[in-house]
């Protein structure tokens, strides 16, 4: 771990003034993340601005039935909210199939988000890793990559995004509210929030240097069942083989509305819109559901280790949107 | 007493964070940190190195790499390996991954850990042999086995004849991979010298090895080297030696002339430590078709480093397990550029009756015969191989009593035939076998004045429960309460032990002290007769027992208080020792083995193929039980082992790197509690008489000791797939999973 001046912001604006002031400074919340990758020198701030008491903990409600999570409200808060849960039932469900309850405890909302991968080389500074040292080569690539993506990877690098929570966001079309150096703040669609690898893995969302994430916005939920589905080797405590949320209405025998998600496969939480035109205004069937999940995984590649994954994550979606399509 | 489940007494101290572990001595004060910089490749030397910036860092006292480390003592290859010396920082060749570079000393573990990132080090990377499959056809039979305890090879008529004869044959192959012990509290040692003795505090399984190794790493007198470990946060076999941070810390102090303290990271454990060596292992089975074995053969290939002469006893578990005439058993090594191979509980059976008990179910269901049942068809009259007779042994009992409770009968013969509203259920089985070892140890016990004891041992309490049952033995030994026993562990000065480790920890110590006791109560006795103040004076001594608190003989009794404040003023006492199990006659005139069946449900998803463990019960039978609580924790924690190396366990080499890919625990997965299910472990009460005085044998790894198997099988029997290649996960299954 390299040394690092500390310092605790008072508000949300002195914090962004805080890191606009220094260079290579990093925000640090619940830290469960953050500190494992600094002791290891894979992330290495100069400077840490400790956010953990910033009052954006609230989880208010939304004009229009929305519902809006301060950046600092914990994992374990938000899953254990009553409008969370009845509302956004997939969230609370994806959030509480994550880590276990002490990191739920300190874990907050924008650093979920922010997680890092877990991709094994990653955390293995001997090993060649264009995430830590852009240019300088992808080990998991030929290496071992039962963990790794399916879906929109690329030569660069296959490490796919942790987090659950993230997943049941993209499928409830969640905002992103941050505050800039300069005091302005701006909104991003979780769909634009985060980027595919391409030529630089290093690069993981259009967060800029300094900014805050101030609040995560959910819209108003559609009508339907929600579900997420969490594939792993034991039964708790570990990051997703893949995972699937979605949110299914059926009405009058046709398919109202639908959201698929897919988590563990990709570089971010994955959006499955095809899977999503495929079923739209179809009547559900398991055959449907099958069209729906092959056409979500139609251009996905394996890397060895992974092959399974692409039929794993079929048989889960299917199994998933037919127990939230039953009547 | 013996036996009763008493808590843990040294119970409160762990809760109340008052049990000091290594890393939190403080006893010499304010420590200098210490923080081991690792190979960055698997195989080669090291070509170039610059110190001159971790050198130049903050706080830093000391940067050594093999250029100016201390010259060091080499090893001994004729003792047994965790006391010989490990000398560190020796030359410019690297061994394997991870292996020691340097050594960076500050005043902050911060301060030491960030210079130890500036140690500038370039290698020359040679090609390495990292690839257990692709060396196999340079396997050899090596000449030892788990140091000579076992021997390398067994054979016994004619087991190719047998299979070409036999109307039902099993022929199958089985892997398993590399794991790590990872215990909780990570191997680490403060170290601070005084003249030219040295206070070692390292977590350790075994103080007398840690010593030695200490003293002839550095070529001094052993007098000069005092070890502790008072409280150790596990150990399952990666402690039975201590490694670089001991040796390091050692050395570091000294040349500093200031306490020093080494802790390894969890990431270090996985290559700083020691790995249970993967294995490929073939078994082969020809039956009638009554079920009756006709052969058995069980050949092992594994792992081991260059230069190690480690060899995990992998084909050694069935040689006892089940009769047949014609009988084959080896052991062959390939040697790769990784870390050393080493002990992790229960080494041989774990992954050896992964295999035979695999195989067993495969030959249960070629003739369509209960698994159960073929068990019981096959107990062996006395060792099928050394033809001695066994001691106590109940396997059959424990098969058959396993069957009853578990509800064996409603399993479906017939695999993928059950099915519930998630996936399909699956029942399967297996026996467990472990061999029982006695080792030398010596335990001191002291009566004062007030009557209370005192039982000192270099004995280590691991976890287990060493302290409680020690304080019960004499308690009961002495006709005292075990409140009036202080139990007094891990600390050089006291008597020898062999310390904690293959099972044999609990019935060594508690049988040495047994044996103080009795010499104590002789030495009372004589004295008692001899004294004209005693009601005893004059009677016979050879009669005399100790009970509530007095000496008794006949009618005649005295409390022990007075008897000992009267006639030893300073208190009294007697060491009692065992001896090794090979200076013992019953530890040749019988085969020694502790025994029990594994029962397990599981359930499969039928859509992911993840396995959930749904039931296990175990049923034991080890010998007496010192303390039923302990002892059951012991079995249960090791069933859940099992289960880890059937499901979880692994940790792949990437070959190109000739490193493990994962190191920590989030990816290196063992069962968490949501795997936990409705879990028992069901003790046979027992007294093995040919074993010892108190008639007691181990129970630390039987758990485990077919604990997979009995999962695995289960598996099968839920979807019609048989995984050979351990762990099972779910690629394995899902091509194959039912409909
Ligand atoms: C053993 C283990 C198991 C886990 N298992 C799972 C799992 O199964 N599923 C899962 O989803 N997650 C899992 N996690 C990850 C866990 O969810 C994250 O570590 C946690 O959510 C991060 O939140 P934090 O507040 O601690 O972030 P920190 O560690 O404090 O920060 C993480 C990153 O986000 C940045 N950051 C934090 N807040 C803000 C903000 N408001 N604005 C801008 N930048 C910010 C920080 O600078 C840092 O770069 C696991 C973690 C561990 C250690
Ligand atoms: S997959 Fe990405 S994170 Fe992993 S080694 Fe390759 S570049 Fe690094």
């Amino acid at each position: 771990m390299k040394a690092f001046t500390y310092e605790r912001a008072a508000d949300a604006r002195a914090a962004v003034a805080a890191a606009a002031a220094r260079a290579n400074a990093k925000f640090i919340a619940g830290g469960t993340n953050l500190l494992d990758l600094m002791r290891l020198e894979i992330e290495q701030p100069a400077h840490l601005i400790d956010i953990s008491r910033l009052p954006l903990q609230a989880i208010d409600d939304e004009p229009g039935g929305g519902l809006r999570l301060g950046a600092q409200a914990r994992n374990s808060d938000t899953a254990a909210d009553p409008r969370v849960r009845t509302r956004y039932p997939l969230l609370s469900q994806a959030l509480l199939a994550g880590a276990s309850a002490q990191l739920r405890n300190k874990a907050s909302i924008g650093g979920n988000l922010l997680q890092r991968t877990r991709c094994a080389y990653f955390y293995d500074t001997t090993a060649p890793c264009n995430k830590r040292t852009p240019g300088g080569g992808c080990a998991a690539i030929g290496g071992l990559n039962r963990n790794h993506a399916i879906l929109g990877a690329s030569d660069a690098c296959i490490a796919t995004n942790p987090s659950d929570m993230a997943v049941a966001l993209m499928a409830l079309d969640a905002e992103v509210e941050l505050l800039g150096a300069t005091g302005a703040s701006r909104r991003v669609a979780l769909r634009d929030f985060y980027l595919l690898p391409e030529t630089t893995p290093h690069i993981e969302t259009v967060v800029h240097p300094g900014e805050l994430i101030t609040a995560v916005v959910l819209p108003r939920a559609p009508a339907g069942r929600q579900l997420y589905r969490k594939v792993r080797d034991r039964a708790s405590y570990e990051f997703a083989l893949v995972s699937v949320g979605v949110l299914l209405a059926v009405e009058k025998g046709t398919v109202e509305e639908v959201r698929v998600a897919l988590g563990g496969v990709a570089h971010k939480p994955w959006r499955a819109l095809e899977a999503e035109a495929v079923l739209r205004g179809r009547a559900p069937s398991v055959a449907a559901y099958q069209a729906a999940a092959d056409a979500a995984l139609a251009r996905a590649v394996g890397r060895g280790h992974n092959d399974f994954k692409i039929e794993l994550a079929k048989r889960t979606l299917v199994d998933a949107l037919t127990k939230a399509g039953r009547p | 007493m013996i036996g009763d489940p008493v808590p843990r007494i040294d119970a409160p101290k762990k809760v109340t964070g008052t049990a000091t572990y290594t890393a939190e001595v403080w006893d010499a004060g304010q420590p200098l940190y210490g923080w081991i910089v690792g190979a960055a490749i698997g195989h080669g030397r090291i070509a170039r190195l610059d110190t001159a910036r971790a050198e130049a860092a903050p706080g830093v006292q000391l940067v050594w790499t093999h250029r100016n480390a201390p010259k060091q003592h080499e090893p001994d290859a004729g003792q047994i390996s965790y006391a010989r010396a490990r000398p560190v920082l020796t030359s410019a060749e690297i061994r394997h991954h991870g292996e020691a570079v340097a050594l960076v000393v500050a005043t902050t573990l911060e301060e030491a850990r960030a210079a130890a990132a500036l140690v500038d080090v370039a290698y020359e990377a040679a090609d390495g042999h990292f690839d257990l499959a692709a060396r196999e056809a340079h396997a050899v039979e090596p000449p030892m086995v788990q140091s000579g305890l076992f021997a390398t090879r067994s054979k016994l008529g004619d087991v190719d004849a047998a299979m070409a004869a036999a109307p039902v044959t099993i022929d199958r192959r089985y892997t398993t991979p590399y794991e790590l012990a990872q215990p909780m509290e990570p191997p680490a040692c403060f170290a601070a010298w005084k003249g030219d003795q040295v206070t070692v505090h390292t977590s350790t399984q075994i103080i007398a090895a840690a010593r030695a190794r200490i003293a002839q790493t550095l070529g001094i007198p052993m007098e000069k080297v005092k070890v502790v470990a008072r409280y150790v946060g596990g150990g399952f076999g990666s402690k039975l030696g201590v490694q670089a941070e001991t040796i390091l810390a050692v050395l570091a102090a000294r040349a500093l002339a200031k306490p020093v303290k080494i802790a390894l990271s969890r990431q270090q454990m996985f290559q700083l430590v020691s790995q249970r060596p993967a294995s490929r292992q073939r078994v082969r089975l020809a039956a009638g078709r009554d079920g009756l074995l006709t052969a058995f053969a069980h050949e092992a290939t594994i792992q081991q480093a260059y230069g190690s002469d480690f060899v995990e006893q992998t084909a050694a578990c069935g040689r006892p397990l089940y009769a047949a005439a014609n009988r084959f058993t080896t052991h062959r090594v390939v040697s790769l550029h990784l870390p050393p191979g080493g002990d992790v509980r229960a080494p041989g059976e774990a992954t050896g009756l992964l295999a035979i008990e695999s195989a067993m179910d495969e030959l249960a269901h070629a003739l369509g015969l209960d698994p159960v049942e073929l068990r019981v068809r096959n107990e062996p009259p006395r060792d099928p191989e050394s033809n001695v007779p066994f001691s106590q042994r109940r396997l059959v009992e424990c098969l058959q009593e396993g069957a009853r409770r578990f509800g064996w009968q409603r399993r479906r013969a017939t695999p993928a035939t059950l099915r519930d509203a998630h996936g399909w259920i699956g029942y399967g089985m297996a026996s467990a076998i472990r061999t029982h070892f006695q080792l030398a140890t010596s335990v001191r016990v002291r009566l004062g004045p007030s009557g209370a004891a005192v039982v000192q041992s270099d004995m280590t309490d691991i976890g287990t429960g060493t302290y409680t049952i020690l304080a019960q033995t004499v308690g009961e030994a002495l006709g005292i309460s075990h409140h009036d026993v202080r139990v007094e562990l891990g600390d050089s000065d006291f008597p020898t032990s062999a310390g904690s480790g293959g099972s044999f920890g609990a019935a060594n110590s508690c049988n040495a002290a047994f044996r103080a006791c009795r010499a104590l109560r002789a030495r009372l006795a004589a004295a008692a007769v001899a004294d004209p103040l005693s009601p005893m004076h004059g009677l016979d001594p050879a009669g005399a027992t100790l009970a509530d608190g007095r000496l008794a003989i006949g009618h005649a009794s005295e409390p022990v208080a007075d008897l000992v404040t009267r006639l030893f003023p300073s208190g009294v006492d007697a060491i009692g020792d065992v001896a090794d199990g090979t200076a013992e006659p019953s530890y040749k005139a019988y085969a020694l083995n502790t025994y029990g069946a594994h029962f397990a449900e599981v359930r499969v998803d039928a859509v992911t193929g993840e396995v959930r463990l749904q039931r296990m019960l175990g049923v034991f039978d080890g010998g007496r039980m010192l303390n039923r609580a302990t002892a059951r924790s012991q079995l249960l924690g090791g069933m859940l082992w099992g289960a880890g190396g059937a499901l979880l366990e692994d940790a792949p080499v990437d070959p190109r790197y000739g490193s493990f890919a994962a190191r920590d625990l989030a990816q290196y997965l063992v069962p968490a509690h949501a795997d936990v299910p409705e879990i028992d472990a069901i003790i046979l009460e027992g007294v093995d008489d040919k074993a010892n005085d108190l008639g007691a044998k181990g129970v630390g790894e039987l758990g485990i000791c077919g604990a997979g198997a009995a999962i695995a099988n289960a598996v099968f029997n839920a979807v019609g797939v048989r995984v050979r290649d351990f762990p099972i996960t779910i690629e394995k299954l899902l091509p194959g999973l039912p409909r």
